[in-house]
Formats: structure tokens, sequence, C-alpha cells
């Protein structure tokens, strides 16, 4: 079981997250603007990397806040969590706003 | 190839079994190939087989970075089915079913299919509406299928526990009596004896480094056994077709998890069936060995690390219980992981690739063992013809971008 890091609670058990899958995709703010190749790209494709990654997480049945959790999807080994930013800031590449309530 | 037959058997007891030859040759690498396969798990060595004996071109290298049947082929849970709703799926499945059902003739080695039957259990009104679709979808193409109530299942599976009075009820359930299970090392070591003897050359523990490509063509690939010159590579990898589609610059719209499975310690025959929710999620058979064969559903999170998480395991353990009570003090012997490349819409993409000469075989997610032989006949049509056979012209990359997607998420027997 992973023990996984809510910036706002601490270490809590896998069981209380659920997994939001790749970080830091942002989405198209003019989506009529897009090709279909690059809608699909915003909707079906992800990095899926074998090593270090960058993905979301819920948690779901604690403070439902979302955040951001560095993980290697080979040892499974957790690097750091880190708080969502607006997109381009240092905290977090997504457009994933913290909601500050 | 020494053809196995009850002949062979006497002849070689009399010669205290010594004298049997190895079931295929390690060649060493050669220089080039009309084709090569990246990938010895079934699905690879089908195509490769079917490539020779098909299309005639005998000229083929199967590469495997560890050993034959050693990963997701050796680590499934050996159902096999065609009962999928959407069409495109179905005649896909249903063309493996029936190459599996002439399968051990054709291969001339026992592959122990056994067509035992196949129940998707329904918990809820809305399940057995969905079960009757299914059913109605499947007739209509061509593939059996039947709606069993509660109380024909108490009959067929006493064990089960079909009382009003359980947590999840059972209402019902489809049933496919030609599905089953089949022995899953012996589908790749049965594919891989006999593409060998079809002049095949099956290299082990031979890793793919890199995929040359020069102007849009591929032309070869890198290995940990030297570099190896051919215009036709087919990658039927599975967890690991992200990593493959990276060595030529390609994106899949994939993501690889953990799909856990476990047997328990070996039992008296309990189960003649294989037993499948969707709902509480797990599915059962019994090996002829006396096993419980138990598997249920991915790890949420991406993983190449053939493992898993201990909730999924108990999330597995509590469905079975619910349905088989008499389980509950079984013990479990042995839990493994396999990495599962999961698409989008949860079907396959048997495709070419914007690179010439480069196709991938992925996506199967967690179903592909059912699909082995269909997979390998309908991929070694493509990458002889440069086309798409028209079962799998329906599970192309492109339908990604043009939204044709065969979404079989939800729709198939059991929630993917």
């Amino acid at each position: 079981m992973l023990l996984i890091e809510c910036p706002w609670c601490g270490p809590r058990a896998e069981t209380e997250f659920s997994y939001g899958g790749e970080a830091g995709i942002v989405r198209p703010l003019d989506p009529d603007a897009l090709s279909d190749e690059e809608w699909a790209d915003y909707l079906f494709y992800r990095a899926n990397p074998r090593g270090a990654h960058r993905e979301l997480w819920n948690h779901a049945h604690g403070c439902r806040r979302w955040f951001g959790v560095e993980r290697d999807t080979v040892s499974y080994r957790i690097a750091g969590s880190f708080r969502l930013g607006p997109a381009g800031s240092e905290t977090g590449k997504g457009a994933n706003t913290e909601r500050d309530d | 190839m020494n053809r196995y037959s009850a002949f062979s058997l006497l002849r070689n007891a009399l010669s205290h079994n010594r004298n049997w030859r190895a079931a295929w040759r390690s060649p060493e690498p050669k220089k080039s190939y009309d084709a090569i396969v990246v990938g010895g798990g079934g699905h690879g060595l089908a195509t490769a087989y079917y490539l020779a004996k098909e299309h005639g071109i005998r000229n083929v290298a199967v590469l495997e970075k560890g050993w034959i049947g050693g990963g997701n082929t050796g680590r499934n849970t050996t159902i096999v089915r065609s009962n999928y709703l959407w069409t495109e799926a179905a005649l896909l499945y249903e063309k493996s079913m029936q190459l599996w059902e002439g399968l051990s003739q054709d291969l001339n080695y026992n592959v122990m299919f056994s067509q035992r039957g196949v129940y998707n259990l329904g918990h809820s009104l809305q399940d057995m509406r969905d079960i009757e679709r299914r059913v109605n979808a499947n007739r209509l193409n061509g593939i059996d299928a039947e709606v069993v109530s509660a109380a024909e299942l108490g009959k067929a599976i006493p064990c089960l526990n079909v009382s009003p009075a359980a947590r999840y009820p059972v209402l019902g359930a489809s049933l496919q009596r030609r599905g089953g299970v089949a022995r899953h090392d012996a589908v790749a070591w049965g594919f891989a004896r006999a593409a060998d003897a079809l002049g095949v050359d099956i290299i082990e523990q031979c890793a793919v480094t890199g995929i040359d490509v020069s102007g849009g063509k591929a032309v070869g690939i890198q290995t940990t056994r030297g570099p190896i010159a051919s215009d036709r590579i087919g990658v039927v990898v599975a967890g690991n077709a992200g990593v493959l589609a990276q060595m030529a610059d390609l994106r899949l719209p994939i993501e690889s998890h953990p799909l856990q499975a476990f047997v328990s310690e070996p039992i008296k025959p309990v189960l003649d069936t294989v037993v499948m929710s969707g709902a509480v999620h797990g599915y059962i058979s019994q090996s002829d060995k006396g096993e419980l064969v138990i598997g249920a559903g991915i790890d949420a999170y991406n993983g190449y690390g053939q493992r898993g998480s201990f909730p999924v395991i108990e999330h597995a353990m509590q469905a079975i219980v619910e349905l088989f009570p008499v389980f509950s003090r079984v013990r479990m012997l042995r839990v493994w992981g396999g990495i599962v490349d999961v698409a989008p819409d949860a079907c396959p993409i048997l495709s070419k690739t914007p690179v010439a000469g480069l196709y991938f075989n992925c996506g199967w997610g967690t179903g592909g063992f059912k699909a082995t032989p269909g997979s390998g006949w309908v991929f070694a049509h493509t990458m002889a013809h440069d086309e798409a056979h028209e079962l799998n012209a329906p599970f192309s990359l492109e339908r990604f971008s043009t939204g044709a997607l065969v979404d079989e998420h939800g729709a198939a027997a059991v929630a993917h």
C-alpha cells in the first residue's frame, strides 16, 4: 500500500485517496480552434512514463482536495507531494487553481 | 519438429524419455529478417506463427527480452470468451474463439482449451437489463449467449450464494457456453513450437533498445544482442508498448497499470465453470490442479512494477467471498501482477503507425489472453499486407482523433 502525503493532512494510507492521472494536463482555452489530432492529444494521449511521473491525487476520504504527487512508476517510490497552483507557477504545471476555502 | 502423438509418447517412453528434442531452437539472431516481431508473449508468437502459416513469410524473428511466456501470457487468469457488446469487438473476439476451438490440433500442442462456460453475473435490475441487451447483441452477431435466472444459477453452481438475502444479491447472469479457460503457458509454448517449426527464429533474452527510422520508414532495430535490419516490424509488448513507441518518436493513447491475480491452495473439484461479476468485481475459476484462480480490477495508478497494492487484493477477496461464502477459509498461495496497457475505450490498438513498416498491437488492457490467436491472426495480416484486415480495421490509431471509438469500457461483460 502506498503511503501518500496529503499537503494539508499529512501522510495517509492509499485507500483514503483516489487517483486522478497525469498532472499538468491543461484544458485548451479554445477547443474549437483545435484540430482533431490536437483535441485527441488533450483527451487521450498521456506521457505514461516508465520512471518519474507527476500525477494528481484526491484526498477523497479526507479533506477532499486535489494535489500533486511525484512517484516512480517502476519502484512506486513517492518523491514528494505538491500543491497545485495556477498554470505556469512553480508549484504546479497544471491549470488547476487551488481553492482557498 | 517432433510431432506429438500417442505413438511418439510410446516410442519415447521406450527410450525412457531421454530423446525428446527441445520444443524450439535457440538460434543466434541473423543480421536481417523479412519481419521482426518484438515481444515473445502469446500475441507476438501467434503473430509470427500466422505470418509463416497464412502468409508464407517465414524469415521472421520473435524477440523477447525475458523468456517465452514470462510476461502477461503467464500472468493472466486464462479466461476465454467472446461475448462483447459492440459488433467490432465481438467479431474480433469471436474470430479468436473460432481459432481457439481448433487450436490444439492446429498447433499439435494441447493448449487444454476447456469450454466449460462463462457466467457473467447481474446484481441489480440495471445489470440484468444490460445483460439482456448484450445477450441479444451477441446473438445478432452469431455468438452463443443466453440469459440465466438466479434459480438456474443455483442449480448449475451449487456453491454460489444466490440467496436474496445476500448483500449484493445475484439476480441472474449471462452465459456463454463456448467460453472457458485454456492453459496459458501451453498457449505460449504451443505457438512458439509451431512457429519455430515453420522457420521462425525465437530469440529470448534479447531486449530491444532502439527502433531505427529513416525517411519515415522503419529500417531495423537495436537490441542487446546487436542491430537487426528489417523493414517490417511489429511491436506486441503489452505494458511496455508506450516505451517502445517512444523509441520511434511515437505516442500512444495508452496508460500502463498493474493488474493482480491470485491462486489458492489446491482443493478438490468444486467449481466446473467460470464466474465473473462486474458489480462486486471479481472473477474465478478452478484450475485442473485444483487451485482457485482469481482476478479483479487494476490498480488505479500508473505502474510498470508487476505488482500492486494490498487493498486491491482485499477487495477481490471480498468479492469472491461475497459470491462464494464456502471459500472464506481457503488460503491464497500466490499473488502476482502483470502490467496491462489500457486504452481509453478498453479496446486494443492493432494498427499501422505514421512510421511506414512499423505496426503496433497493444492496448489489450485487462483482457488480452482470450484474444491471443485472433490477435496474432489479424496482426499477421496487417503486417503481411501493410493493411488492416476488416476485423481489425476499426482498431486503428486514428480512431482516437476521428472519434470512432469502440467503447467497451463498462459495456463488456465485466468492468474492465
